[in-house]
């Protein structure tokens, strides 16, 4: 082997370590792991908020809310983020109180793929769960043409497109049919990933969204954003107040606004009140030990989450994600000023 | 590997010569002393990584093995939701696409094979060799990707005509939508056969041309002397190859779940959907959160091991049969 050679790598490689050690001396480093679905605005957060506090570096692994709750369960990283609040077990199963933080709220769209119908098309929560339980299976059955007069539905077969990998989306959306029909509530249920009676499983959002584009006949679920990005047709659902919407940030806010907020914020805002909430809404949160591990960590990770919802909320709508309602905020304020390191509270 | 003493020049010699380096190797330096410390190391570091995992897998999935025994194995049910697990449908999905694969793959390299050993001339055999080892060097997501782009829409063209012909039988029902049993065992025979065709190219290398040329001698044509001298000469590494292959097509994860339809079904219609352990596993592990959910994909992950293991076995226990039978003959 040519000794020069060697040589160079091993000083290249040594000033990289050097550097590295540098670089990171300086900083705090807070590490975060879990839902992808907000991965965006939280990247953007951090990004942002280095500009802000240059002296506290937040890394953040989008490797799924399940991985999120494990990880924070066992306390490998220093807050969690998922989009499906924790179960009762799961927290009581804890040694300290981990709380729920709300972020953003992301809506979930009902994207559909009829030849010669390129958007109009209206549907019920009753209707979309006997699709994917398999009761409805041509797009020309009586019960979505008299909902649709006007619409010039094809006898062709409905290919149920879902995700195939366990995500909160799927949490979400199955959160909703269960809201809306008792027998899917018995049958298939609320999950990330759940026994599907019918249907073609796709990876992520984007294998949804490319299923449903590729395949004529194709119904599926993709978080808004992707619907948009994509250009799918999307559907009008009847929400609870009778009215037919489309998927909105506004829809989704309102959503939220229209529900009672309880004290530890694991609320569902699925089939909401109000004439213009959209029906299929959720939350996305932190996960954060009320009592800190570390004072400095516990100390930066209050400082930017109170930053988070405050200022960082101005850069959801440009990313697709609704804010939180003004009343949501005012109640965090209370539970932010609760998160302590040894009973000394983190912010005044 | 070969049955008749090779009369070539130097084999006593180099027997002799290796055994004298052996004993040298024993009984030697410090420097080969220390060679072969760490020569065994390392084989011992294999020895414990396969049983560490082995330990891991039954450790972790402990909790799924007690709780549905072997009705794990035979139960079709999947659902997360309500904690019912049983492998079946994943246990099917995964042996059906890889038979289908097998089905395609096996002829297709066979027949390249051949052609690069025995009959193709040299300009020939170099750019072929060359491609079908870019064809094994491709990411199986990029496989994937072409299955859905490419293939998935042709199988949706092709399928209608089939099933006009044959549509009668179980086999062939089933909705167009492309993504099924019959794609995935498509795109894994793909990946299996840069696998099969250079193993199998090799293992027809290694038969020696005396072999063809005593056939030939003899008065058989082209084809009866591949057929009936040169494929049975060497078949344990032919078997050899086709298992490489089918372990490939047995763990292949991210093509087949971009095809499969992931649907845990069992159908008789290879136009049907269906999922695999290693897609499964891949699919939910992330959002796991329940210990039972981890713990049953767990043991769907010790399924596909087991598995794994028993092909290999058989395959070890085919060839040691087709050898011994060689010899006598």
């Amino acid at each position: 082997m040519n000794k020069r050679m060697v040589l160079v790598v091993s000083l290249v490689f040594a000033l990289v370590v050097i550097n590295m050690g540098s670089v990171f001396a300086a900083n705090l480093q807070i590490d975060g792991a879990g839902a992808s679905f907000p991965y965006p605005i939280y990247s953007k957060w951090f990004d942002e908020y280095r500009k802000i506090d240059p002296s506290v570096q937040i890394n953040y692994q989008s490797i799924g809310s399940g991985g999120g709750i494990r990880q924070i369960s066992a306390k490998t990283v220093d807050f969690g983020a998922t989009d499906a609040p924790m179960t009762d077990e799961a927290l009581a199963a804890l040694d300290r109180e981990l709380i729920h933080i709300p972020t953003v709220i992301g809506s979930v769209a009902v994207v559909y793929n009829i030849p010669g119908v390129p958007s109009g098309l209206k549907l019920t929560g009753d209707i979309v769960a006997d699709i994917y339980l398999g009761t409805i299976t041509k797009w020309n059955d009586v019960r979505i043409t008299e909902i649709n007069p006007g619409v010039n539905l094809p006898d062709l077969s409905i290919a149920a497109a879902r995700r195939s990998d366990g995500s909160g989306t799927t949490f979400t959306f199955s959160d909703y049919l269960s809201n809306i029909s008792t027998v899917w509530k018995e049958t298939v249920g609320t999950g990330s990933a759940l026994r599907w009676p019918v249907g073609l499983g796709a990876r992520g959002n984007e294998g949804v969204a490319g299923l449903v584009r590729q395949l004529p006949g194709a119904i599926g679920y993709v978080e808004q954003a992707y619907a948009e990005q994509n250009n799918l047709s999307q559907v009008a659902l009847k929400n609870k107040a009778g009215y037919y919407v489309m998927p909105s940030l506004v829809g989704a806010s309102l959503a939220a606004a229209g529900v009672e907020m309880p004290d530890d914020y694991r609320v569902s805002i699925v089939n909401a009140d109000g004439p213009d909430a959209y029906p299929i809404a959720t939350f996305t949160w932190l996960l954060v030990y009320k009592n800190a591990f570390d004072q400095a960590k516990g100390q930066k990770l209050a400082d930017f989450i109170w930053w988070a919802i405050h200022e960082g909320d101005s850069f959801a709508i440009e990313l697709h994600y609704s804010p939180l309602p003004e009343a949501v905020i005012s109640k965090l304020q209370g539970t932010l000023k609760q998160l302590n390191f040894n009973g000394n509270t983190f912010l005044k | 590997m070969h049955q008749l003493p090779s009369k070539g020049k130097g084999a006593t010699p180099s027997a002799l010569s290796r055994s004298k380096m052996h004993e040298t190797l024993l009984v030697g330096s410090v420097p080969d002393r220390v060679f072969k410390f760490v020569t065994a190391t390392a084989a011992v570091v294999v020895l414990g990584l396969v049983s560490m995992i082995v330990f891991q897998l039954t450790t972790k999935s402990w909790e799924s093995i007690t709780r549905y025994g072997l009705a794990f194995i035979t139960s079709d049910m999947w659902d997360p939701v309500f904690h019912e697990y049983g492998a079946l449908p994943f246990i099917f999905g995964t042996v059906a696409s890889s038979i289908i694969g097998l089905l395609i793959a096996v002829p297709a390299s066979l027949g390249v094979a051949i052609f690069l050993s025995e009959l193709a001339q040299k300009r020939i055999r170099r750019p072929v060799t060359f491609l079908v080892e870019v064809l094994a060097s491709i990411p199986s997501v990029i496989y994937g990707l072409w299955g859905v782009f490419v293939l998935i829409p042709l199988i949706r063209s092709v399928q209608p005509f089939i099933q006009t012909r044959l549509g009668f039988l179980p086999f062939f029902q089933g909705p167009p939508f492309g993504y099924s049993l019959f794609t995935a065992g498509v795109i894994l025979a793909i990946m299996i056969i840069p696998t099969i065709t250079s193993l199998s190219r090799d293992a027809l290398n290694a038969v020696p041309n005396h072999q063809r040329e005593a056939s030939l001698a003899l008065g058989a044509t082209r084809w009866e002397t591949i057929w009936n001298v040169v494929l049975p000469y060497n078949k344990s590494g032919i078997i050899g190859a086709i298992m490489l292959g089918l372990g490939r097509a047995l763990g292949e994860t991210m093509a087949v779940t971009m095809v499969i339809g992931n649907q845990p079904e069992i159908s008789m219609s290879i136009f049907m959907p269906a999922q695999t352990m290693a897609s499964l596993i891949a699919n939910e592990f992330n959002e796991a959160t329940e210990a039972i959910h981890l713990s049953a994909l767990i043991e769907i992950g010790f399924l596909l091991f087991l598995v794994t293991l028993t092909l290999n076995i058989i395959a070890k226990l085919l060839m040691i049969r087709v050898r011994g039978k060689g010899a006598h003959r």
